[in-house]
């Protein structure tokens, strides 16, 4: 490691540890993820098309991202008012509220997906109150808007609370002693502050939610064309032995996935030039 | 994909002048409290009502069966695997890129996270691609009757790539704000590398560690699609506890599902438990700084 020679830098071990930290990255994430460039591009132009636009592909497409940014919407609104809430208002079991928030980081995915299963399903505990009013939640798209919404909730509240918490309060002050309202500070000051946050909170819910598995296909139905989403197409191709088919739709999902980081980079660099 | 940052540097602010009237301040708490009691807080209700549900003696009558047993004995295999090796990675990718400046590394902080963008379906996908019949090393695998997917090596495999970032990405911003002042005194002074490194940088990072342990930790033993891809489904033999729940859920086997599901989210409240502590450690060790 000559090539990056570390004046003023007394600390040892610049070598091997960055020789290592590339080796292990290389081994477990870089070289698998190129597999799967790789086989790709061993399709032809033609059939990578065919594969990725075959109906029932395109319909898996339709209900995955039409449900995540569903999903991502419910999670601004409510992720906003509930990091609004924990920071500036104090109320009794605040802080287990609080801890509470990054359940969905923590359940394991299979164990949010058939708890939601049973809960929405037309006799449980909430399903049997929406069964009556023709509400259906569980087998059916709105299940897995409701589950996307379950997973991608932390993502929120814990990008936007921060923000919150470094508000300066002299900019509410200026505000009213300048005549705002209390309505008008909300809107023209703060919320302005926020918007960077709530963007990257809502990029990032909306990305878990496009890749997200486990809690989602207990509560799908998993109705092709219906409520298929893309995850379970490739799984579905690979169980058929269908290699290329799973490997062309899994480098769409890629891309969209590194577009998605991509655009989140973008928005943190933006909200960190809005904190300065 | 990648968690939100957090920021150390926490203002608690009760004597704020501005705020909204008291009716419209509890309106708001109302709402979102009743937003999160339904979305979170009957989830965790529920696992543990389900669980229970035919009493006692059916619970621990589902966790003692040999299957239920073979697949927490797995899950802890994999978890035992890949909580040190990524715990080794973090704290030596942690040490270079936060002690030494050098090109590429916003691009390698990026390259570090990304197992968190990748849908867990692929992460999956990716060691069959290699290492399945079909894959780049298929055929000599079978040659040599060597078994990585379908089996434990690529349930190991899998669950690595998951967790790859969680205690990197929790060192790197801790070990940046403290500095290297501290290692370069205890250079000064005579201490070894490995001294320094043992004896000054990790009882600053302490809870650091932690905090990312216990994350990826959660994650290794919950991980559902990317274990799902690259196990045989092989009862008894290639199954975790997240996927044992999964069959007996699917065998409408509901009181053993929830009662295995149980174990998982007893974890999941730990591992909360752990977190807050140790993110409040992490505050206020900065804060002391």
């Amino acid at each position: 490691m000559k090539l990056f020679k570390q004046h003023n830098n007394v600390l040892p071990g610049f070598g091997p540890t960055l020789g290592f930290t590339i080796f292990y990255l290389s081994l477990i994430v870089l070289i698998p993820l190129s597999a799967l460039v790789f086989r790709t591009a061993g399709l032809s132009w033609g059939e990578f098309v065919s594969t990725v636009t075959a109906p029932r592909v395109l319909a898996s497409y339709k209900v995955t991202f039409g449900a995540a940014l569903a999903a991502a919407l419910i999670n601004s609104i409510f992720g906003v008012l509930v990091a609004w809430v924990l920071v500036r208002y104090r109320f009794p079991g605040r802080r287990i509220v609080d801890a509470l928030v990054d359940l969905p980081f923590a359940l394991p995915t299979a164990v949010a997906g058939i708890t939601l299963a049973t809960i929405y399903s037309p006799n449980g505990w909430v399903g049997r109150f929406l069964e009556p009013h023709g509400i259906k939640v569980a087998f059916t798209p709105l299940g897995i808007v409701l589950a996307m919404t379950f997973i991608g909730l932390p993502f929120v509240v814990r990008t936007v609370q921060p923000v919150v918490e470094e508000i300066d309060s002299e900019l509410e002050e200026a505000a009213v002693c300048l005549g705002a309202s209390r309505w008008q500070t909300l809107r023209r000051v703060i919320f302005p502050m926020l918007l960077p946050s709530i963007l990257t909170g809502f990029a990032l819910s909306f990305a878990r939610a496009v890749g997200e598995y486990g809690s989602i296909i207990f509560i799908a139905g998993n109705m092709p064309m219906v409520s298929e989403i893309t995850p379970l197409l490739i799984i579905t191709k690979l169980e058929q032995f269908d290699y290329q088919g799973a490997t062309a739709i899994a480098c769409i999902m890629l891309l969209t996935s590194f577009s998605m980081l991509l655009v989140i980079n973008l928005l943190q660099k933006w909200s960190r030039k809005y904190a300065e | 994909m990648s968690a939100p940052t957090k920021t150390y540097a926490a203002k608690n602010n009760p004597g704020r002048a501005q705020t909204e009237p008291a009716a419209v301040r509890w309106l708001l708490i109302a709402v979102a409290l009743i937003f999160l009691a339904l979305f979170l807080l009957l989830p965790l209700a529920a696992v543990f009502s389900q669980a229970f549900d035919k009493g006692l003696a059916v619970y621990l009558e589902a966790l003692r069966e040999p299957d239920t047993l073979s697949s927490i004995k797995l899950t802890l295999i994999t978890a035992a695997v890949t909580v040190p090796l990524n715990l080794f990675f973090g704290v030596t990718a942690a040490w270079a890129i936060a002690k030494f400046s050098f090109p590429g590394k916003g691009l390698l902080i990026t390259l570090i996270d990304l197992p968190f963008s990748v849908s867990p379906v692929i992460s999956g996908l990716i060691y069959v691609l290699i290492f399945g019949l079909q894959g780049w090393l298929g055929p000599w695998l079978q040659e040599h009757d060597i078994r990585i997917v379908f089996a434990v090596p690529g349930i190991i495999l899998a669950t690595i790539f998951v967790t790859f970032p969680f205690v990197a990405r929790e060192l790197i911003p801790l070990m940046e704000a403290q500095g290297k002042e501290e290692e370069e005194a205890a250079l000064v002074l005579g201490a070894s590398g490995l001294q320094t490194f043992f004896r000054v940088t990790l009882p600053n990072v302490k809870w650091g560690i932690i905090y990312g342990v216990i994350l990826c930790n959660a994650r290794a033993m919950g991980e559902f699609g990317a274990v799902s891809v690259v196990s045989g489904h092989i009862r008894g033999m290639t199954n975790t506890v997240p996927l044992h729940v999964e069959i007996l859920y699917n065998e409408y086997n509901y009181t053993a599902a929830f009662a295995v599901a149980s174990l998982l989210a007893f974890l999941a409240l730990i591992t909360l438990m752990v977190k807050t502590v140790a993110e409040w450690k992490v505050r206020q060790q900065l804060e002391n700084n």
